[in-house]
This record gives C-alpha cells, sequence and structure tokens, in this order.
C-alpha cells in the first residue's frame, strides 16, 4: 500500500487525527534537520490549521478527498502566496509571492496540508543541491552524499520519511536524479501536463512541475491531481486520458520495452548492470525487450544546454531589485545598482548559465549555436517519435552514475553537466518519464532507471514502473529516518 | 547640389481594447501610480503571459484597413534589454513572423506609401523624474501596442505629414485607438537620409524620437535634413545614429550611437502559443469595418454631390460622416445637410476634440426632418437656420419652435403688405439705401423676414422693397 493511501486510510479510520500525524511529521523534521537540511522553510501554523480544518470534516463524518490531510512538501520554487518563496537563492530570500502557484492552488483546496519549503540548487540550476544559499540537502541513505538536484530537499524529505510527497521541478532532469541518488519515484510529466503557473522559470520550453514519492501509486495519485488544463499557462494542455490511477495494476503481457543501445554507453558498470537486470525481470512478467539506436542521443546534452541557458538568461533578467527581491545597499546609477544587485544576488552557477545563455542568443552567435540547437531539437524529437513506432516505452538509466560525493560535483562544472546525458533527452522530447531505484551500488548507494513514455503516455509508465515495484521490492528500501506509519 | 529628402516612419499606436495584452488588467489612461497592475504586468516571479485575442482583432482591422496581408500563422518573440519601465527586462514583440505584411497609406496625391509590416507588442512603464529621483509607474506596462513600419517612401516634409494625419485619421475611424500624440497613445519615430538627386542608394539614416505632435515631427524633420545635407557639403559622414529631438531649441541631438545600439538577442517566446489566423476569421473582421475616410469622401462627392473641401470636413472624423449619413436619409439636397453641419453644427463643436466626439445636442433625425422641411417647401431656409439654432440651444426637435401657421408659403399680397410696412417703419434705412448705401436694404429685408416669421422668400422681399423705394 502506498503512503498516500496508508494515510488515507489511518485518518478515516481515526487511527490517529490528522493533527497528530503532522506534529509527528514536524517533530522529524526537527529532530532531523541538521543532518539532512531538506527543509528551508517549515510552515507549522499553516500546516496544524488545515490538519485541524481535516480533522473537523472527519469528526463531521464528512468523506475525505484521497489527498486531503496528506502531509506534503513543495521545491521552494513553486508560488506560494504568503509562504516565502525563495528558489534557495539570496536574490529571493524574503519574498513573498502574492499569489498561489496553480499546483498549489489545487492541492490546497484539497486540504494538502504543507510541511514547509524544501532546498534546492539555487534558481534549479544545478545537479546536486549545492548551489543553494542554505548549504546541501544530504542524501538520506548516506549524509556524505548529496541528494542531488536541483529537487534535492523534495527527494531527500520523501527519501527519509519526513514528507509522505512532494512537489519538484524537471528542467534537464532535476525531479529523476534527485529521485535516482535518494532511491525514490521521481516523475516527470509530458510537457504541458501539468500547468507553469507559479513556477518560478528557469528554462520556459522545458520546465515541468511533478510528484516525487515513496511509491509509483503515490506518484500516480498525485499526477492525476494537479495534471489539469491551466488557462494562465498557454502551453498547458493538461492530461488527456483519464487518470493514471486505475490503469496501475494493468497487465504489462506483451508491452514491448525499448533499449536504445546508445543509453548504455558510458555508464558506471553497476548502473548497466542494475538496468540491464531490470529488463531480464521485464522478460519475466511478459514484456518483450526491443534493443534499436537513438543516434541523436548524443546532441540532446549540447543543444540543452544551449536553449536552456538562452531561455534562462531571458527568464532570470528581471531580476534587478526594483519592484522585489535583494538590492544592493550602496550604487551611484541604476546602471550601477542593477549590475551590483545581480553580482551580489546571483551565486555563480546562476551567472555561469545567464552568461553561456546571453553569449549563444547574441548577434553574431545566434545561428550558430541557438538556431543550431533547436533543429537539433527537432531531429530529437523526430528520433523518439521514430523509436516509439518499435516499442511502448523505453527503458533506460537515470544517471550514468549513483550519487556524488560532497563537493565533488561543484568542483568541474561541464564534468557534472555530462552526468545529465541520460535525463535530458527527455526534456528536450517533452516526453514523459519515471525514476525509480533499480539497485544498489557496492557502497550501498541506489541507482535508479527511467521509463520513459510517448506525449501524454503517463498511464503506461506508470503502469509499467508499478509492476517492477510490485515484483522488485527489495530496491524500494526505507531508511532509517522520519515517520513510521 | 541638389539632395533630396528620403524618410520613414515608425509608428506605434496604443490599441484601445479592453484590457491589457497579456492579462487582465485596465488599459485605461491616469489612475494612481501602480494601480493598473497585476503579477504578470509586473513581472513576477512564476508569471506568464496569456495572449489577448481582442489584440489581434484590433491588429486585423488595422492591417486590411492599410490594405495589408494578414499572416497565417503569427509567433511572439522576445526583445531583450534592461531598463527599470519594463518588468520582465524583456518586451513581448514580433520579428521573426508579424502579423500584417505590407500594406499601404495613400496619399492625396495618389502616391501610396507603402508599409512594410504591422506587428504586435506590449508597452513599457513610464519612468517619472523628481529632481534627483526616478519613479517608475508600471501602469502602461503591458498596454497593447501595434507598430507600424513604413518603407522609406516619403520624399518631403508634407509628404510625411499627410502620411501622419492618414494614418491617424484610419486608425481613429475603425475604432482601435484614439491615436492623441500628446497623450502618447500613438508615437511616430522617423528614420531621415538623404541622398542627391537622382542617386538610387540610400544614404546613412539617423532615427529621430520624442516628437509628440505632428508640427514637431516636421520641424525635426526639417532640422535634420538641413543638418546632414550641410554636414555631407562640409566633407562629413552622416552617422547612423538615434536622435532626440528637443522642441525648446528646435534640434536634434544623439541619444545612443551604433556602437551602444542594443542587441537584442530575440528569439522565440517559450511561453506563448503560435497564433493562427483563419481565412474565415479575416472575412469576418473585414466585414465589420466601416467604410474609411478616403472612400466616404469620394462617396460623398459623387453620389451627393457635395463639393471636395466639405467631403473633406464631413469624413475628417467617423462620428461626424455617421452623423452625416443618418440626417441625409431621403433628404432632397444632401447639400442643406452638409451646409447645416459645417456652418452651424460645427460653430457649437469648436475644438477638433469635439468635432472628433461630436455630442451635438440635435440628433440627425432631428436635422433630417428639419430639412425634410424644406424639401416639402414647407419652411423656407432661412426659417430653418433661425430654427436650427433654438434646436441646438434646447436639444428639442423642429416642430417645438414652427406651428402650422409658420409652414407654407407667404402669398404676394401679404409679402407686399410686409415689404410696404418695413419702408414705412425704417425712413432711415430707406434714406441711407436712397444715398447709395447698397447694405442698408438688408435691414429692410431683415424686418420683413420677422414680421413674416422667416416665411417670406427673402431675394423676392429684396425685390419688391426695391421697387416700393423706387
Amino acid at each position: 500500500m502506498g503512503t498516500i493511501a496508508k494515510i488515507h486510510e489511518m485518518l478515516t479510520t481515526k487511527q490517529c487525527s490528522c493533527v497528530e500525524l503532522t506534529k509527528s511529521y514536524l517533530s522529524e523534521i526537527e529532530k532531523s534537520h541538521a543532518e539532512l537540511n531538506a527543509y528551508v522553510n517549515i510552515t507549522e501554523e499553516e500546516a496544524l490549521k488545515t490538519a485541524q480544518a481535516v480533522d473537523k470534516k472527519i469528526s463531521l463524518g464528512e468523506e475525505l478527498g484521497m489527498l486531503e490531510g496528506v502531509p506534503m512538501t513543495l521545491k521552494d520554487n513553486i508560488s506560494t502566496k504568503g509562504i516565502e518563496t525563495t528558489c534557495c537563492s539570496k536574490m529571493l530570500k524574503g519574498y513573498k509571492p502574492v499569489y498561489n502557484a496553480t499546483v498549489w492552488d489545487i492541492l490546497s483546496k484539497n486540504n494538502a496540508v504543507l510541511l514547509g519549503k524544501t532546498n534546492m540548487d539555487e534558481f534549479a540550476m544545478g545537479s546536486s543541491n549545492e548551489t543553494s544559499c542554505f548549504g546541501v540537502a544530504s542524501n538520506p541513505v548516506n549524509t556524505s552524499y548529496v541528494s542531488g538536484g536541483s529537487s534535492g530537499g523534495v527527494a531527500s524529505a520523501v527519501g527519509a520519511n519526513i514528507a509522505p510527497y512532494g512537489l519538484g521541478s524537471d528542467t534537464g532532469g532535476s525531479i529523476r536524479q534527485p529521485a535516482s541518488f535518494c532511491g525514490v519515484v521521481g516523475l516527470k510529466p509530458t510537457y504541458g501536463a501539468v500547468s507553469r503557473f507559479g513556477l518560478v522559470a528557469f528554462a520556459s520550453s522545458f520546465d515541468q512541475i511533478g510528484p516525487i514519492t515513496k511509491s509509483v501509486e503515490d506518484a500516480s495519485i498525485v499526477f492525476d491531481a494537479i495534471s489539469q488544463q491551466d488557462d494562465k499557462d498557454s502551453t498547458s494542455k493538461g492530461y488527456v486520458g483519464g487518470d493514471t490511477f486505475s490503469k496501475l495494476n494493468n497487465d504489462i503481457k506483451g508491452m514491448k520495452i525499448g533499449i536504445a543501445r546508445q543509453y548504455l554507453d558510458g555508464l558506471n558498470d553497476d548502473v548497466r548492470e542494475a538496468v540491464l537486470k531490470a529488463s531480464e525481470l521485464y522478460k519475466k512478467l511478459g514484456a518483450e525487450i526491443v534493443y534499436f539506436d537513438l543516434t541523436s542521443l548524443k546532441y540532446a546534452l549540447p543543444a540543452y544546454y544551449i536553449i536552456a541557458c538562452a531561455e534562462a538568461s531571458s527568464n532570470l533578467g528581471r531580476y534587478d531589485g526594483i519592484r522585489f527581491g535583494y538590492k544592493t545597499e550602496s550604487y551611484d546609477s541604476i546602471h550601477d545598482m542593477i549590475c551590483r544587485t545581480r553580482s551580489e544576488g546571483f551565486g555563480d552557477e546562476v551567472k555561469r548559465r545567464i552568461l553561456l545563455g546571453t553569449y549563444v542568443l547574441s548577434a553574431g552567435y545566434y545561428d550558430a549555436y541557438y538556431k543550431k540547437a533547436q533543429s537539433l531539437r527537432g531531429a530529437i524529437i523526430k528520433a523518439f517519435d521514430d523509436a516509439f513506432t518499435q516499442c511502448d516505452v523505453i527503458l533506460a538509466p537515470t544517471v550514468p552514475t549513483t550519487a556524488f560525493k560532497k563537493g565533488d560535483a561543484i568542483t568541474n562544472p561541464v564534468q557534472t553537466y555530462l552526468t545529465d546525458i541520460c535525463t535530458v533527452p527527455v526534456n528536450i522530447a517533452g516526453l514523459p518519464a519515471v525514476s525509480l531505484p533499480c539497485g544498489f551500488d557496492s557502497n550501498g548507494m541506489p541507482i535508479g532507471m527511467q521509463l520513459i513514455g510517448k506525449a501524454f503516455g503517463e498511464s503506461t509508465i506508470l503502469n509499467v514502473a508499478y509492476k517492477y515495484q510490485q515484483t522488485a521490492s527489495e530496491c524500494f528500501k526505507d531508511t532509517k529516518w522520519g515517520v513510521k506509519l | 547640389m541638389s539632395y533630396e529628402l528620403v524618410a520613414g516612419f515608425e509608428t506605434h499606436i496604443e490599441l484601445a481594447t479592453k484590457t491589457k495584452i497579456f492579462c487582465g488588467c485596465t488599459t485605461q489612461f491616469g489612475g494612481e501610480p501602480n494601480t493598473h497592475c497585476c503579477p504578470i504586468c509586473i513581472g513576477l516571479p512564476g508569471t506568464l503571459p496569456k495572449l489577448n485575442r481582442e489584440v489581434v482583432d484590433f491588429a486585423i482591422r488595422a492591417g486590411l484597413a492599410v490594405h495589408g496581408e494578414v499572416a497565417e500563422v503569427s509567433k511572439m518573440d522576445r526583445k531583450n534589454y534592461c531598463y527599470p519601465d519594463l518588468s520582465k527586462a524583456y518586451q513581448i514583440s514580433q520579428l521573426y513572423a508579424p502579423l500584417i505584411i505590407g500594406g499601404y497609406v495613400e496619399l492625396s496625391s495618389g502616391k501610396k506609401i507603402r508599409l512594410h509590416h504591422i506587428h504586435i507588442e506590449e508597452d513599457a512603464g513610464k519612468l517619472i523624474h523628481q529632481g534627483i529621483d526616478t519613479y517608475v509607474d508600471y501602469n502602461r506596462g503591458g498596454v497593447p501596442l501595434i507598430e507600424i513600419v513604413s518603407e522609406p517612401d516619403i520624399r518631403s516634409i508634407d509628404e510625411a505629414r499627410e502620411y501622419v494625419e492618414k494614418l491617424q485619421q484610419i486608425m481613429r475611424y475603425i475604432g482601435i485607438s484614439d491615436c492623441r500624440m500628446q497623450e502618447g497613445s500613438m508615437r511616430c519615430d522617423v528614420n531621415v537620409s538623404v541622398r542627391q538627386k537622382g542617386e538610387e542608394k540610400l544614404g546613412t539614416r539617423t532615427e529621430i524620437k520624442n516628437m509628440n505632435s505632428i508640427n514637431n515631427i516636421a520641424k525635426a524633420m526639417k532640422y535634420e535634413f538641413e543638418r546632414q545635407v550641410s554636414l555631407i557639403e562640409s566633407g562629413g559622414e552622416v552617422v547612423q545614429e538615434t536622435l532626440r529631438y528637443d522642441d525648446v531649441t528646435n534640434t536634434t541631438s544623439s541619444m545612443r550611437s551604433k556602437e551602444d545600439a542594443h542587441d537584442y538577442r530575440y528569439f522565440c517566446d517559450p511561453d506563448l502559443v503560435t497564433i493562427k489566423i483563419s481565412r474565415d476569421e479575416v472575412e469576418q473582421i473585414k466585414a465589420t469595418l466601416p467604410m474609411l475616410p478616403a472612400e466616404k469622401c469620394q462617396k460623398y462627392v459623387n453620389e451627393f454631390d457635395i463639393p471636395e473641401k466639405d467631403a473633406i470636413l464631413l469624413t475628417k472624423y467617423r462620428k461626424i460622416s455617421e452623423y452625416f449619413d443618418e440626417a441625409v436619409e431621403g433628404v432632397k439636397s444632401a447639400k442643406t445637410v452638409s451646409n447645416f453641419i459645417i456652418g452651424q453644427i460645427f460653430r457649437r463643436t469648436e475644438t477638433e476634440a469635439d468635432k472628433e466626439v461630436f455630442d451635438v445636442s440635435v440628433s440627425p433625425s432631428q436635422l433630417n426632418e428639419l430639412v425634410k422641411l424644406i424639401d416639402n417647401g414647407k419652411i423656407k431656409n432661412n426659417l430653418a437656420k433661425a430654427t436650427l439654432e433654438k434646436m441646438l440651444d434646447t436639444g428639442k426637435g423642429a416642430l417645438e419652435f414652427i406651428s402650422e401657421s409658420d409652414m407654407g408659403g407667404l402669398d404676394e399680397n401679404a409679402l407686399i403688405e410686409l415689404c410696404k410696412q418695413a419702408v414705412e417703419t425704417n425712413s432711415k434705412a430707406v434714406e441711407d439705401y436712397k444715398n447709395g448705401k447698397e447694405k442698408a436694404i438688408k435691414a429692410l429685408v431683415g424686418n420683413v423676414m420677422k414680421n413674416s416669421r422667416g416665411k417670406a422668400d427673402a431675394t423676392v422681399a429684396e425685390e419688391k422693397i426695391k421697387e416700393l423705394i423706387g
């Protein structure tokens, strides 16, 4: 039984009150904070208020929705009205949005209990949660390792049982990679399935909000709730295909699971082994494994970094200290004020990407970089379309490695960019993908695999993922931390 | 050496849509600073633009009114630059696939000033300087604009004037903007270059900004033309730069040179989807366009026999021509209606602003009724004029002031009686007339008109009086 279903049962059968449950999560958050640093803002008052409202409903015998009263967390780049939303940047410390992100509107109307906002790489730029102005979030499996990024805080909290589920965001792998590192489930929806309104923009044509959970079932429940079309986001289509939850347990006999040969290159040995082992398990479940080539895969990473940084350089132009956010203390002209504010307010990785993005869009370089990257993007989209004529889902590793040791990623940015090689093609093509744990390396650190689907193929990938979790439950190992339900 | 002026315009027009281009804030002018704003137009983190379709409609109307081609597929692009009045540090505009391609504005000479394109974009906020402080008001940020870019077809300052006036008139006619240069709802930047007469190649152009009236445009262009010519004649070279016009000193001065020119790093805005416009939609919009001033003017001249200079006055503003159209229904002499409007009614709508609004106390149907009384011989022109004055004073219809007894003509005997009366009671006027003062007869005629309550025919009365005096 998934965590959400378990909590729902506990509340409706009155095994505990929502307030009691919430308090136990808050207590565990506090206990583990020094070591994990998963949360950057704990919203105790808000959480207990909602919990009280849910308890009232229960006492009146009213029906409770599946997500009602379930404590959860939001990555700190998701706008919460009246609650600090910092993107873990000095630039937005103290910034309180005056409106809710659509996804939070949806969940809060369903009485989701917000425990707090979680840690992330600054402005979602990073793969280890080490660019955060609040310090790194630790991997709950072993705290000398990073949680991953950029949704490191959410993955850490979920892995440490100090949040039953959380919403992160994925631009180049930021949900899936930390999920993989922390041994939990992370779903990046099809581009356009979930509204981006209220998500602080990093790269507009890639960003998507998605759930990080302990089980596939939980991811399905949360996805079904948040995947509504939103008029405020012109790129949002919502999920068109009914719900994913009712299809989780469908038989996967005869399902064609594709493996791109290029995806198996450059992996750590134990990662390759674990993914291949998973394919063997799928064969036992009656699926057919189909090998194919995805030769344009190698262009995905450079195309991604060019386009994403270009969009980011534009999206982050608004941080100038004039209307909101950090502002430098002394300056002698408007130009000086803006320069100093941005130099002081942004961290190094953010600056690096703004510079890169500005460069690839600049006169004289636009054609060679940005325009070329866009046509590569088109080629990759087509390559995936072709692949899906041969198979129903694609099985791939999530990351070529397991979690980095703290301090390793930050020393060589470009090396770190290269570790996005498995996740980024999915964002380029706008496809859905779910990461789930499929083994452990020799140090006991989790290995993650991805199931990539056609556009709006969430029910298929979640179905295939669910079947795996049912069969390979040993990969879904719990950690010592947090609330034991 | 004889030099030729070559000029082109980039005109920004604020669209009078109900709400801004990417959010639901009002486009109303004025208001307390930063009160017509929301998270979207202030560019708060996480917000996204949503295209207001009314803006596209308005732009299509504008495009059709200047004979442009409406694109089937159009895209929004980001124009990136940093300035305090630009809340997102980029302006959402169009570069790669504008909404309207081509088009032209026809001058009275028949010459067509060609348009390159028209695109839609959002306006920026406003900076307010007070002493050493500068404040920003974002009320205007996000107000929809169309930018009309012409080809460098203009060859004289008169042509430039006419181009701007005609553009203004057309856009007002189709109701998409009030095009007030002083208020900033219409802004013109002009590109000016010179070349020797007969030369085909274009000279280096400069761009002049900040002219808030057509007169200032003319003055600025004249100054710039002379400056460039004298620069070239003295062996210098025109530098491509942006100039601002100073209306106090009547000079242009450099704002920024080519070296400082912005690199806007345009790219397609990923937050907005492609704008698709069906041909059906275009036809539907076309059907709602009113007849444009040039066409209307021709119609008045050809169909109603109105002299061209009067037709121009009647079609200057849409409301006047609509008033005229209604007042002229079924009337024998359109010219009579025209005369009443241009004469007495215009005297009541003295300013251009009054004429544009044309809020007249007499309705077109009331004027129509009055003129029909003349048509049917029920009253004479003079009575009609006097009655119209009373109607304009009170807003009441003609029949409030004209009774049955006023209608119908005056028989000849009655007329002669009145003439005799006039002569007898106005001996001084008679004396003056006999002594050569021709104009004195008017007083006697006036007396007859008054006593006949306007029913007498003034011309006949004058004849009779002359006969009586001998």
